[in-house]
């Protein structure tokens, strides 16, 4: 039997425990771990919880042999995903592309280039929480545990290509208002660092001395993924755009 | 209960960890918080609050793990064996600091809470917890992040009691957890998201028009000062802090006192056995009382010639400049010269059965005891009773007879390990509100609610079956449930055969009373019936809580004897979670009891009429003593009246702590009855309506005035200390008992402080013989709270009794059938309806101390009766209107509120209104063996319009702070 229960749309409750506090009928607020999920879960029982795009290879998997999908892929990675390309390209969509692709190579070949006019400036390699990265590192394979040593990740693989047009920080200041947004407002680092970052780098030069700290502490002590994941914007620009914040 | 046969099994097992590099030794499945703390190592932390369950969000107290990737919160994770916690890394130190800095950065410039009156207290710990952790850990705001502060929300301070200012709310949740885990009152919620969220009340109502009950939970609970009592915000400091026990009702909740400036100025929740920190809104909010200016504070001698009036009573007596007209101020010497001197002089005039004497339910059991040896060895005859005569006289009557003991089987908290219970004519969760949190919980937690009530109130709402039986059909539905666990073979075969007795006549008797016969007359079908009986046999234990619904009906006696019955055929007492609860009212009418204040028995309830006993305590008292038992409460009233012939006619009388002219039945005769006494002596601490009628008045010492003893329904014996001295010239009851007994001839010449109150208690220990025989005054000292049967000085007290046998003759427990016998005076054309009487949560009993509590006048200042929607509409009434009710004997106007729960064809007022004595109506038809009044049935006749009377206000200390908005 599959009973099919609908979200309202808070971006925290596709946090694994967080969906599940939703569906038993209760704030989306993500839970304390241990225990874990797989231990007590949906209603107290034992959950396996996967999004969409796993389950959605499994029967291909199981009919054609775990083999078959490992065949596919590119820069030594294995299998495909599903990247959901937005941005300055020509033919935004989504991409089924082999994984460990590179931008560049999924731009080019997947994306029919950038718009006219533009030229590449940099890109979020995984969605909201997965950093920003600029257009001169663009030959990092796409997968998981690459994007990882640079301080990104790559999420659910929703890829924003942006231009010399646009700014990171813009970008940045966008994400780091979305998770405001979006925070549950359970624990302090993330309710309250989130809302104290995103004023913070409103202004032409960032404090960077107190957003480090926001972000040390977001990243430490918050209970999800959410707050772990919301200084990453912060530091990438730091690190990687830092003309645009001096 | 098995004591464990294994040492090994008594030891917790442990787990051994490391902390900061040092070994530490940690209980299975204790925290790091908790277990860093018995190390001396104290880990910051703002939501967690012990007894509460953690919740981890404020992420204060967040620690490394090694091989873990983020800090872990160490109030939530437990040590496991070779765990390495870092509490005090720099890594930890960093995120613990910097989460206190920013909950700071968001506070407002002037907090709301800290502890100390100087200056630099203010300065630098404004914010409760949060800011004595600051200090401890060296953190101040950064101005980048001062700069960023929040919008601040405005205050709320619509609630009379509570201020509530959320610009000093860090979203810790403690009051979350406080009203829905605690109290389980659901009004407090964690509404919104991120930034914007915020605790609310119901559907973001501001707190003075939300369901709040005013338990104060919230207040206790809020860590820094974001909800605070109104009395008593700002600077925590006080002069003292007295520990006590409440002073209203029978769960005897144990609280503390803070005391400045010789005012009490708030009341905190004590960790007693039988609250675990909780109270509600009377034993919280309504201490001002003690305070009122209406306060007796000198002896008072009615003016010659001015009559006693009983018809000025609503309209005078409230205004002490009223008083001048009827009373003179006199001296102590004075008055107690000619109290005692007429109460004497009438006793040797018309003999000693000529005077009787009304003792407290909520004054302490060392009063009590004095009272009644007053009465006995003084007056001479067993002319003593008290309000329990108008409470649980007639389930005592049943259990006395049945199981040999007046008192609970099990304790409230014994609650947790019942599968069922049966909550039945009993409203618990505004008269007995702590009690009903235990019942709450124990429901989220599995345990099954029936509730058997007329009226549908509250505790309802997590029942999981409801009785809404006709009122006065108990006895029908009883026996129904009787009769399925008899005819279904769910009997505890092996109960039934070792220890109870009886049940031949039981069983044949019950043969009438199916459920599919019982259905009509009690109005629950009768496959419910059979339902809830079933449940009630299989649990693994069921427990039976009651309260005035049963027993204040002229077949009381019976009700509980069908309750009796019930739990013993199923083999449900004697054990955990199960038994017989009569929920005491009166914070002391379980000690008053004990103590002797009843006519047919002595301390212990050894009855009067027993040679032995006689005997025992003649040679105790060195006085001989009467070996008749003498007159209840009600039938006084009818012993004042009685023809000059009657040689029992009681002519004077002594009252204590009692105001009869509001709480008996048929108050216009009990009334010209007190009007009538020759001579009446009160002793109270305000011009009650009883005290208007008096000759004398003695102005006594309340509650928190007095050092003694109180026991609360779960025979919890427990000690509250004096926090204040009484008001002007008023003086301790204990002097005043021990005054009066020196002018009536009785050498006592009790020693020590506070009157003497530890060695009468010795006294009254000695006289009750083995059942708190090791309950000292010095163990209670110490332990403040010790439960009987207690037989010596290292038993810890027994909290389940009747585990091996019953204190009856042959050891077991009697099982007496009952039949249908109808209510004294049922509907008729002229008067269709039935007037329950009950309480309220805001108000104690006759009002004479909760209306004169600001806070509790103010959430409830006017009288009400309820009645059901339907009927509402078929008098064509709205809510707030005027009606009439009127019965044979008397009649008030009111204002009606709608209340679905009450049933078609009733209607439900509470008797604390003096402007609407609920009582001018009630029927003073008596149960033959409890002598209890028909207080719960009588027939009215509901009329729209009236006049009500008029409402003349007791002086409240009534500020802005405190109006609803």
């Amino acid at each position: 039997m599959i009973e099919l229960r609908r979200g309202a749309g808070a971006y925290i409750c596709g946090e694994e425990s967080a969906m599940i506090e939703s569906i038993e009928g209760k704030r989306g607020e993500p839970r304390m771990r241990p225990p874990y999920i797989a231990q007590v879960g949906l209603f107290g029982r034992p959950t396996l919880e996967h999004n969409f795009e796993t389950l959605y290879w499994v029967r291909d998997i199981v009919q054609r042999g775990p083999q078959w999908f490992s065949t596919y892929g590119r820069h030594d990675r294995k299998g495909l995903r599903s990247f959901s390309v937005s941005g300055r390209v020509k033919s935004p969509g989504v991409k089924l592309a082999p994984a460990g692709i590179t931008i560049q190579e999924l731009i080019d070949e997947y994306c029919g280039g950038m718009q006219a006019g533009h030229s590449f400036y940099g890109y979020l390699p995984g969605g909201a929480s997965g950093g920003i990265l600029p257009a001169s590192m663009n030959t990092i394979p796409l997968d998981f545990d690459t994007l990882q040593p640079y301080g990104c990740f790559i999420g659910s693989a929703a890829v924003v290509v942006f231009s010399d047009h646009d700014k990171a920080r813009d970008a940045a200041l966008n994400v780091m208002r979305f998770f405001e947004h979006e925070s549950c407002g359970q624990c302090t680092p993330c309710r309250v660092g989130t809302s104290k970052a995103a004023q913070l780098m409103q202004v032409p030069k960032w404090d960077q001395s107190t957003l480090e700290d926001l972000s040390t502490v977001m990243v430490d002590a918050s209970i999800c993924g959410l707050g772990q994941a919301a200084p990453n914007p912060i530091r990438c620009v730091t690190k990687y755009f830092p003309q645009e914040i001096a | 209960m098995n004591a464990p046969v294994n040492p090994n099994e008594l030891e917790l097992q442990t787990v051994e960890f490391k902390l900061d590099g040092k070994a530490i030794v940690a209980y299975e499945g204790e925290t790091i918080l908790k277990a860093a703390k018995r190390h001396g190592v104290d880990i910051p932390h703002l939501c967690f609050k012990d007894g509460y369950r953690p919740d981890g969000n404020c992420r204060a107290c967040v620690v490394e793990i090694n091989g873990e990737r983020t800090l872990a919160p160490s109030c939530c994770r437990s040590a496991t064996a070779g765990m390495e916690v870092k509490a005090n890394s720099e890594r930890a130190l960093k995120s613990q600091k910097l989460v206190l800095e920013m909950l700071l950065s968001d506070m407002p410039d002037e907090g709301y809470k800290w502890v100390g009156d100087s200056d630099a207290e203010r300065q630098q710990h404004q914010h409760g917890e949060l800011s004595e952790w600051a200090s401890r850990l060296d953190v101040q705001v950064r101005p980048e992040l001062k700069a960023l502060r929040r919008h601040q929300p405005q205050a709320d301070l619509s609630h009379p009691a509570m201020a509530v200012n959320l610009d000093a709310c860090i979203q810790c949740n403690r009051c979350v957890r406080a009203c829905r885990e605690e109290q389980v009152n659901d009004v407090i919620g964690y509404a919104m998201r991120g930034a914007h969220s915020e605790i609310v009340f119901d559907l973001s109502d501001p707190m003075g028009l939300s369901t709040c009950v005013a338990c104060g939970e919230c207040v206790q609970a809020c860590p820094t000062g974001a909800l605070m009592p109104k009395t008593h915000m700002g600077s925590q400091a006080v002069d003292r802090k007295v520990d006590s026990v409440c002073p209203f009702c029978g769960v005897g909740c144990q609280i503390t006192y803070n005391v400045k400036d010789e005012q009490i100025v708030s009341v905190d929740g004590r960790d007693g056995p039988a609250n675990h920190s909780r109270l509600c809104v009377k034993g919280r909010f309504g201490f001002d009382y003690v305070h009122n200016p209406q306060r007796l504070t000198k002896p008072l001698i009615r003016k010659p010639g001015i009559k006693k009036d009983e018809g000025s009573i609503e309209a005078a007596g409230k205004n002490p400049n009223d008083w001048k007209e009827v009373f003179r101020e006199a001296s102590w010497e004075e008055a107690l010269d000619l109290a005692a001197g007429k109460l004497k002089g009438l006793r040797d005039q018309y003999g000693k059965k000529s005077l009787a004497g009304f003792g407290s339910a909520k004054g302490s059991n060392e009063e009590a005891y004095l009272f009644q040896k007053l009465v006995r060895t003084g007056f001479g005859s067993n002319n003593v009773d008290h309000c329990t005569r108008l409470c649980h006289a007639s389930s005592v009557a049943a259990l006395l007879e049945g199981v040999g003991s007046g008192a609970v089987s099990n304790q409230v908290n014994d609650i947790e390990h019942s599968g069922l219970i049966m909550v039945i004519g009993s409203n618990p969760t505004a008269n007995h509100p702590v009690a009903a949190t235990w019942m709450k919980n124990a429901a989220k937690n599995g345990t099954k609610i029936v509730l058997a009530d007329p009226r549908i109130t509250d505790i309802g709402k997590y029942a999981w079956r409801t009785l809404q039986f006709k009122p006065d059909t108990d006895v029908a539905m009883l026996n129904a449930m009787i009769y399925t666990v008899i005819e279904e073979g769910l009997c505890d075969q092996e109960f039934v055969k070792n220890r109870a007795s009886n049940f031949e006549a039981l069983k044949e008797n019950i043969k009438g009373y199916s459920p599919e016969a019982m259905a009509p007359i009690c109005g629950i079908p009768a496959e419910r019936l059979r339902e809830v009986a079933r449940e009630f046999a299989k649990s693994k234990a069921s427990m039976i809580l009651w309260g005035m619904g049963v027993s204040q009906h002229v077949h009381g006696t019976d009700n509980a004897r069908c309750l009796i019955a019930l739990v013993s055929i199923t083999g449900q007492i004697g054990k955990p979670g199960s038994g017989l609860h009569p929920l005491r009212g009166q914070n002391n009418v379980q000690g008053a009891s004990d103590a002797g204040l009843i006519p047919m028995m002595f301390p212990n309830y050894q009855r009067v009429d027993n040679p032995d006993a006689h005997d025992w305590f003649e040679k105790f008292w060195n006085t001989p003593l009467d070996k008749k038992p003498g007159y209840t409460v009600v039938e006084i009233m009818h012993k004042i009246t009685a023809p000059d012939s009657d040689p029992d006619k009681v002519r004077g009388m002594y009252i204590m702590g009692e105001n009869p002219a509001m709480s008996d039945p048929d108050l216009n005769h009990a009334r010209h009855a007190l009007v009538s006494l020759d001579h009446l002596v009160v002793q109270d601490i305000f011009m009650t309506e009883t005290a208007w009628l008096a000759d004398v008045i003695l102005p006594a010492s309340a509650w928190p005035e007095k050092t003694g003893t109180v026991t609360n329904t779960d025979r919890m014996v427990q000690l509250g200390k004096r926090a204040l001295s009484p008001p002007g010239d008023a003086k301790p009851d204990l002097w005043i008992i021990q005054e009066l007994a020196k002018r009536i001839d009785l050498q006592w010449g009790y020693q020590g402080e506070e009157c003497g109150v530890a060695e009468i208690y010795d006294e009254m220990r000695r006289a009750m013989h083995a059942a708190i025989q090791g309950i000292t005054w010095e163990r209670l000292q110490r332990e403040s709270s010790v439960t009987y049967p207690c037989l010596s000085e290292d038993d810890p007290g027994q909290p389940i009794v009747f585990d091996q046998s019953f204190p009856t003759k042959d050891g077991r427990v009697k099982l007496v059938p009952a039949d249908i016998i109808p209510a004294n005076e049922r509907p008729d054309e002229t008067f269709p309806y039935v007037l329950i009487t009950g309480r309220q949560l805001e108000h104690w009993h006759t009002g004479s101390m909760t209306r004169r509590a600001s806070v509790l006048d103010a959430i409830e200042p006017m009288a009400t009766a309820s009645m059901c929607g339907a009927d509402m509409t078929q008098l064509a009434l709205k809510s707030g209107d005027v009606i009439t009710i009127r019965s044979r004997r008397g009649e008030v106007v009111i204002h009606v509120r709608r209340d679905d729960g009450t049933p078609a064809g009733a209607i439900f007022m509470p008797f604390a209104y003096y402007e609407a004595a609920a009582n001018l109506m009630t029927n003073p038809a008596l149960d033959p063996f409890g002598k209890i009044p028909e207080f719960k049935y009588c027939a009215v006749a509901v009329t729209k319009g009236g006049k009500p009377a008029q409402f003349i206000g007791y002086e409240l200390l009534v500020n802005d702070a405190m109006l609803i908005r």
